[in-house]
């Protein structure tokens, strides 16, 4: 899978972890299961922010990480757009600045108008102006999602996008994905400990337990599968 | 009014900040963001001026600038004359006492900044030097002055560090704290009221300062 998304990622401790995981353009991979499970470890692996004792991450035919050759792409050289479970918006700066920040490697015009070109697709017209603090959680949230938008990512993930949002954000967050995920062709990885918001935006889902993929498939199969292993962890969960 | 002494102690003070202010933003950034072992005991080391008796400081610093040591011999071999009882003495002596003054706000300022946002620079493709620039100095900067208003305040009422290390020579060192203390000595209470007034006066407005723009950050944030 040259052009998508190959990681795999092995260590003992302190956070152990043994994931293979490969996510064609796309395509929507979910990650889920229990807290402490290492879905936040391998978001932050992927982009770079977190180094693990071995492993290796390709995307988009370039190698990010290769621990047995000495490969180790810093963050802010891979193309990877990350959406923060706290937004992590610079709060000095407007959204359009926010989203703007992520192109400082294009000419200030370019800029400006594919930032408004962002915040517009976000559906927050007339927004752009105002600093994070006078926006509300799910319009940081957008924000924050055009910013990941911005750089033109070879893969975006997305760390519990449906935690902390209400029920109306929530909705209003699925179809704004929906239509990400039909207008470009880049991996996406969703990271959830709701399995049914994971199943409504994913075409397949990954079940993690002690930073371990124990079981990867299409969603529908895996959900309806009573003997599966995430069928289980839900039926004991419930 | 002692003016030579007022004098005196504004150019003591704007140095002393001049000096400082790039001391604070980097040490302040180190301590903020680092996870070196021995952090506690650097940052132990960095508030001793606090909470020791400015006598103390200002001896060990007599000693240790003093023309017998080594940093005073290799002053004399570079400038001639000796670093103790000179303004440059008082002025080294002052960047010392006040580092606690200066890089403590910044510190904290660096700290209340979340790893979120430096690791969401990073992924926007920001350098180290980039995320500094346009992500954490505009929003450590409240502290940062705050910081040096702090330091400019001190500095203007530093009694004790500045006789030990300075003696109090007029036009050299006397600055308006020992001008005061001389005046009381010479049963002129007016000139030392009027003298003090100003200080009080200076310190009121920097304080106010500092806790305006402490307000504004927490604000923000």
């Amino acid at each position: 899978m040259a052009e998508g998304l190959s990681v795999s990622l092995y260590q003992h401790g302190p956070i152990a972890l043994a994931v293979e995981i490969e996510v064609a353009p796309g395509e929507t991979l979910a990650l889920v299961g229990p807290s402490g499970a290492g879905k936040t470890t391998i978001l932050r692996s992927i982009a770079g922010l977190y180094q693990p004792a071995r492993g290796r991450i390709a995307c988009a035919g370039e190698t990010w990480l290769d621990q047995s050759r000495g490969v180790a792409v810093p963050a802010r050289a891979r193309r990877v757009g990350l959406v923060f479970q706290s937004y992590a918006l610079f709060p000095h700066k407007t959204a359009l600045a926010n989203v703007a920040e992520a192109m400082l490697d294009r000419p200030r015009a370019e800029r400006k108008a594919r930032a408004t070109a962002l915040i517009e697709r976000v559906h927050l017209d007339g927004l752009g102006g105002r600093l994070p603090a006078e926006l509300s959680g799910g319009q940081q949230q957008r924000v924050a999602l055009a910013r990941a938008l911005a750089r033109d990512p070879h893969v975006l993930l997305l760390d519990e996008p449906f935690s902390a949002v209400d029920q109306p954000t929530r909705r209003a967050l699925h179809a704004l994905l929906g239509e990400i995920r039909t207008s470009i062709a880049i991996p996406i990885i969703i990271v959830s400990h709701d399995v049914e918001d994971a199943a409504r935006s994913a075409d397949r889902i990954c079940y993690l337990r002690g930073g371990a993929s124990i079981e990867q498939g299409l969603t529908r199969m895996i959900l309806d599968d009573p003997g599966s292993e995430l069928a289980k962890w839900l039926g004991g969960k419930e | 009014m002692d003016w030579k002494a007022l004098q005196l102690s504004l150019l003591l003070g704007v140095l002393t900040i001049t000096i400082l202010l790039p001391i604070a933003v980097i040490a302040g950034r180190w301590l903020a963001t680092t996870h070196m072992r021995g952090r506690a005991v650097i940052e132990s080391a960095l508030t001793l001026p606090l909470v020791l008796p400015p006598t103390v400081i200002g001896f060990y610093l007599l000693v240790g600038m003093g023309p017998e040591s080594p940093v005073g011999r290799i002053w004399t071999g570079l400038f001639g004359g000796a670093l103790v009882f000179s303004f440059e003495g008082i002025l080294v002596a002052s960047v010392l006492v006040n580092l606690p003054f200066a890089i403590q706000p910044a510190q904290r300022a660096f700290e209340s900044i979340g790893q979120d946002l430096r690791d969401a620079a990073a992924t926007c493709g920001l350098s180290l030097w980039r995320t500094i620039w346009r992500i954490e100095l505009p929003l450590a900067w409240p502290g940062i002055v705050t910081g040096a208003v702090l330091t400019f305040a001190h500095t203007l009422g530093e009694f004790g560090v500045v006789l030990m290390v300075g003696g109090s020579i007029q036009g050299e060192t006397r600055t308006l704290a020992l001008s005061i203390y001389d005046r009381v000595q010479a049963f002129d209470n007016p000139a030392a009221a009027r003298m003090a007034a100003l200080l009080m006066a200076f310190s009121l407005v920097a304080v106010t300062a500092s806790f305006v723009l402490s307000g504004r950050t927490r604000r923000r944030g």
